[in-house]
């Protein structure tokens, strides 16, 4: 029978208007501004955990997109360990020892309140306040959105430059997608485009190319893996695929590879035979493979690309994805996504109406991804104020900078010389519950609080500091 | 607080009251019996004015990742139309995909008191939770989409108990925190993935073998069973091809009594006369229909401008992909659950085929008899967006307005069409049920879309204006829970609307064969699938309301 919440049959109301509201005024686990929490000084993860060791099922990892959600994690005295499932990243991520951290005027410890109103302070007389790193969930992305609107600020992703590679693409000609389960039990050609996927995703080939079963049956046996780049091989041959195929280049040459690619795809013959690394004999060896295919993935992270006019490296993937289709099926997966890069851009695109780099200098949103690029505003002397948010990495620092600088980050984070205000921040998924937005964006994941440590979270800062404005 | 509203003309089907003057009482957000010896904490003279519930709209793309892709992909839409923010509300923008928000504004600002998101996915189901969570003003609720998901074609054609179908069916309502089911293009999603490029009503899906109409009526027969009050909400098998009545009729026909809803029935009522092979077959579809009291239909009205399509059916939106305008069509393969295809369109009247489709969705409101089982729709985004209602409503209302509209289209599209015949003019009493007391009938909100006793304090004051666009444009009034939320088509004060669902008992024993499913194929866990209540409800916001269901019944 069905949990809470039952159906008509239980309610039983006498009312004619059979209807069962249940507004919950209790807090909720995913906005919890608990004063307790918000008036400690933090004094280092050890203070809290005295209780008996806690063992979590299912949880969900947030330190890289994927976020896989098969982890087991146990909460012992001596802090977090990650019993199953969790890769070499999320182990040292989960396990981190939190130094004490104290919120901090100018070097010097403060009692919380008055960091925040510090803070308001600072943002309040601030013309152009700049919101970036964006290293948070989406309850914190929903706050930092509300604030950067009421203050006229700028609000971009510190990994925006990789994503606008693809951004402009879509913006531009569209694409054809995929999501991690699709690939997981359907590719029988998975094509790697200029990407560390392992270093990016330590699990990637063990969950999305190579599992052991798949619902349509095929084996790692049946798959074949293409690399286009250098020195990625390796992962793809230890995941024991069926084949495995390198066409070895660099990243700047990805896109000419693929193009002749997609050139021989069309019939097209050529005076070259070789391109970068790579013959043309090559080049004709996957294009049958294309062709052959019952599913084909063109994977890539963005990231992966960074030179200047990458998007048309980018262009070509996609293209290639969209000469297949009218006579087999195939899709792109794009990677990337840590630090809570998908779910900023995705909040910031339901809410404004545009993919991040937006300023709300008028009280709307203006979009221009070339002027509203933090990084370069940063560079060129632009805005007055920077409000950077880091809640998952240490090393996730800003950018040198001149400007005065509020830092919302988790403990370990060094806030840079200069630094006016720093609140320490939990981590979504460890230190409290939240949602995050995988990279395919398509599937969200609940993050729960493992208890890691009393602090609180980005959307608990930033909305005390919009109510101290 | 007691509130009244007194001298207003009653429009208010549910019922039987049809433009009688009448005073409404509202307390603590219900409407009451009328108490004329109390004194009243506010007082509304409104004498003269049209009184009516607030508006359903029970099929509106407004929330979950598809839109989300609109959004991502029309920065030009959203540049022309930017919004400020104001003191109460939030900043936004956009014309046929707009920001969360500002949708929730604009559909209050209409008189609009609520909407249903009508394509959920179950693996997307907590983005769109999230999405409508930031579309305020506007009670909300989401159909689950099913029919293209492995875990019920795996059922399906190993021939799974029918029991265990209907529990999975229930189960994903809950865990999705849906309100109601919808298939989209049944099994195609899924043969797309497979390289079918079609599927017709009887035509096999190439890896599982069964067949649209085995989809159908399972998951009709489900819901049925499970005492689920909206019917199985379908968008049918060859959207947008010529020809396509033929499948439209058979589906009605297969159907066998079981009660069904035909979404979108304009862009499946395509004939093939003419010298372009393209012809409106509303005439003979809705024939069918007028004698086929199971079934209910929105339209899905074409009007013209820019506008985006967003539809699950990534088959038939791939295959339409040349059309899109701007040319930068995106496709889904989305996690062995559903699909999806989002095509920028713009619909010109000049254009033979778009003139047609204006044609074909008009004479389909003009020639269905009974506007109980018909819900005014234009598939917002796909058809027009959802602003665009007042023009249509005018359209309905006014043949003179309507012949005017007739003479600026495409002239062959005007050779073909009996539109000129047809002189049916609607009524305010027509309205008031295609846009609020059908709709809450049809999806079981017993407290919504009339202003009975006990219903919600949703109701909206309009000026009685005989050019009925600008009356439906803006309302005097629009309350909310009793409380005023938009005066003279402006929102007054912000509200945060619940989330209406149904949950149907099931066997929780079928958690067995899913956590397995899950752990083997999926890369999610099915326990981190499920929508908890607590991520509707945030802080002080949002609640969910559980509508009752039926007993189940095998
Ligand atoms: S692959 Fe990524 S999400 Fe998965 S466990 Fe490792 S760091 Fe976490
Ligand atoms: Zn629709």
């Amino acid at each position: 029978m069905p949990p809470a919440g039952g159906s008509a049959a239980r309610v039983g109301a006498p009312s004619p208007f059979l209807t069962r509201v249940m507004t919950r005024r209790r807090e909720s686990c995913f906005r919890t501004p608990s004063r307790a929490i918000l008036d400690l000084a933090f004094l280092g993860n050890s203070h809290i955990m005295s209780s008996p060791p806690v063992l979590f099922h299912d949880v969900a990892c947030p330190f890289c997109g994927m976020i896989c959600d098969d982890l087991e994690v146990e909460r012992a005295a001596d802090g977090l360990k990650v019993r199953r499932s969790g890769c070499g990243r999320a182990a040292s991520a989960f396990e981190r020892k939190l130094p004490p951290s104290s919120p901090m005027i100018a070097g010097k410890d403060v009692p919380f309140a008055e960091a925040v109103a510090e803070a308001a302070r600072l943002i309040g007389s601030a013309s152009q306040p700049l919101y970036g790193g964006l290293a948070t969930d989406v309850e914190g992305m929903r706050a930092v959105m509300a604030l950067a609107e009421r203050t006229g600020g700028v609000v971009d992703h510190a990994a925006s430059g990789a994503q606008y590679r693809n951004f402009k693409v879509l913006q531009s000609v569209g694409w054809t997608m995929s999501t991690l389960t699709e690939v997981r039990n359907r590719a029988d050609l998975v094509i790697i485009a200029g990407t560390d996927v392992q270093a990016l995703h330590p699990r990637f080939f063990e969950r999305i190319v190579a599992p052991a079963e798949s619902m349509f049956g095929v084996t790692p046996k049946d798959r074949t893996v293409v690399v286009i780049g250098e020195g990625l091989e390796k992962a793809a041959k230890a995941a024991r695929v069926g084949k495995v195929v390198s066409l070895a280049c660099k990243p700047t040459e990805v896109g000419e590879v693929v193009g002749v690619l997609r050139a021989r795809l069309r019939g097209f013959s050529l005076d070259k035979v070789k391109f970068g690394g790579v013959t043309l004999a090559e080049i004709d060896t996957v294009a049958e493979l294309c062709r052959a295919a019952q599913y084909g993935v063109v994977v890539w992270a963005p990231a992966a690309f960074d030179f200047p006019h990458a998007e048309l490296t980018v262009d070509q993937l996609a293209g290639l994805v969209k000469d297949l289709n009218p006579t087999t099926r195939f899709a792109g997966l794009t990677l990337g996504g840590a630090e809570g890069a998908t779910t900023a851009a995705s909040v910031a695109t339901w809410q404004s109406g545009y993919p991040l780099r937006v300023s709300y200098a008028s009280g709307a949103a203006e979009f221009d991804p070339a002027r509203n690029d933090i990084a370069r505003m940063l560079k060129a002397g632009e805005g007055d104020l920077l409000v950077w948010v880091a809640s998952y990495s240490p090393d996730f620092v800003p950018p040198r900078t001149d400007l005065p600088t509020i830092v919302l980050g988790t403990p370990g984070l060094k806030p840079p010389k200069g630094t006016q205000v720093f609140v320490p921040v939990g981590t979504p998924g460890v230190d409290h519950a939240g949602r995050l937005i995988r990279v395919d964006s398509v599937v969200s994941l609940p993050l729960k609080n493992l208890g890691r440590a009393a602090l609180p979270s980005v959307a608990d800062v930033v909305s005390a500091i919009e109510a101290a404005l | 607080m007691l509130i009244k509203l007194t001298g207003g003309k009653v429009y208010d089907p549910e019922n039987g009251v049809s433009g009688v003057v009448r005073d409404i009482y509202v307390e603590n957000g219900r409407i009451v019996a009328p108490r004329p010896d109390a004194k009243p904490d506010q007082t509304h003279d409104v004498s003269g004015k049209v009184v009516m519930a607030g508006a359903i709209d029970p099929h509106t793309h407004i929330g979950g990742g598809k839109m989300t892709i609109a959004r991502m992909l029309l920065p030009e839409d959203h540049m022309g139309d930017p919004v400020a923010r104001t003191d109460i509300t939030r900043a936004g923008c956009g014309h046929a995909v707009p920001s969360t928000h500002l949708t929730g504004y604009r559909y209050a600002e209409m008189g609009y008191t609520a909407c249903f998101e009508p394509a959920m996915l179950p693996a997307n189901a907590r983005q769109a939770h999230m999405e409508m969570g930031d579309t305020p003003m506007v009670d909300k609720g989401a159909f689950a989409m099913l029919g293209s998901d492995d875990y019920f074609l795996r059922q399906l054609s190993e021939k799974k108990d029918f029991e265990a179908i209907k529990d999975y069916v229930a189960w994903t309502m809950h865990a999705s925190q849906a309100i109601a089911v919808k298939v989209v293009n049944p099994g195609g999603i899924s043969a797309f993935k497979f390289n079918q490029r079609k599927l017709d009503l009887d035509e096999e899906h190439a890896y599982y073998g069964v067949t649209p109409r085995q989809i159908i009526v399972n998951l009709a027969r489900a819901l049925k069973e499970l005492g689920v009050t909206h019917p199985l909400h379908i968008h049918g098998c060859n959207l947008g091809v010529p020809g396509n009545m033929q499948t439209t009729l058979d589906t009605i026909r297969a159907s066998e009594g079981l009660p069904i809803h035909l979404t979108h029935i304009q862009f499946h009522s395509y004939g093939t006369e003419g010298d372009r092979k393209f012809s409106s077959a509303a005439p003979q579809i809705t024939e069918l229909l007028n004698k086929t009291p199971n079934v209910s239909i929105d339209v899905g009205q074409v009007l013209f401008g820019q506008t985006c399509t967003a539809s699950g059916d990534s088959m038939r939106q791939y295959a339409i992909s040349k059309s899109a305008n701007p040319k930068k069509p995106v496709v889904m393969d989305i996690e062995c659950d559903a699909g999806c295809g989002v095509v920028p369109m713009r619909y010109r009247d000049k254009s033979f085929v778009n003139a047609l489709q204006w044609v074909i969705g008009l004479e389909t409101f003009l020639m269905f008899d009974d506007p109980w089982r018909l819900f005014l729709t234009t598939d917002h985004p796909n058809g027009a967006p959802f602003y665009t209602y007042p023009h249509l409503i005018r359209l309905l209302m006014d043949k003179s307005f309507r012949d005017d509209m007739f003479q600026t289209i495409n002239g062959d599209a005007q050779k073909q069409s009996i539109l000129p015949t047809l002189t049916r003019e609607y009524t305010l009493d027509d309205i008031a049920i295609l846009t609020r007391a059908g709709p809450a009938r049809s999806l079981g909100l017993k407290d919504r879309g009339h202003l009975g006793v006990g219903a919600a304090g949703d109701i909206t004051v309009y000026t009685d204006n005989p050019d009925r666009e600008a009356m439906f444009q803006t309302p005097e009034m629009v309350f909310k829970g009793g409380e005023l939320i938009v005066r003279n088509g402006k929102v007054v004060k912000v509200v945060q609307g619940g989330t209406h669902v149904a949950r149907p008992d099931y066997d929780k024993g079928i958690e067995k064969s899913l956590k397995d499913y899950f752990d083997r194929f999926h890369t999610m866990r099915m326990d981190n699938f499920k929508v908890s209540d607590e991520e509707i409800v945030t802080g002080d916001k949002g609640s969910v309301i559980v509508q009752p269901t039926g007993p189940r019944v095998s």
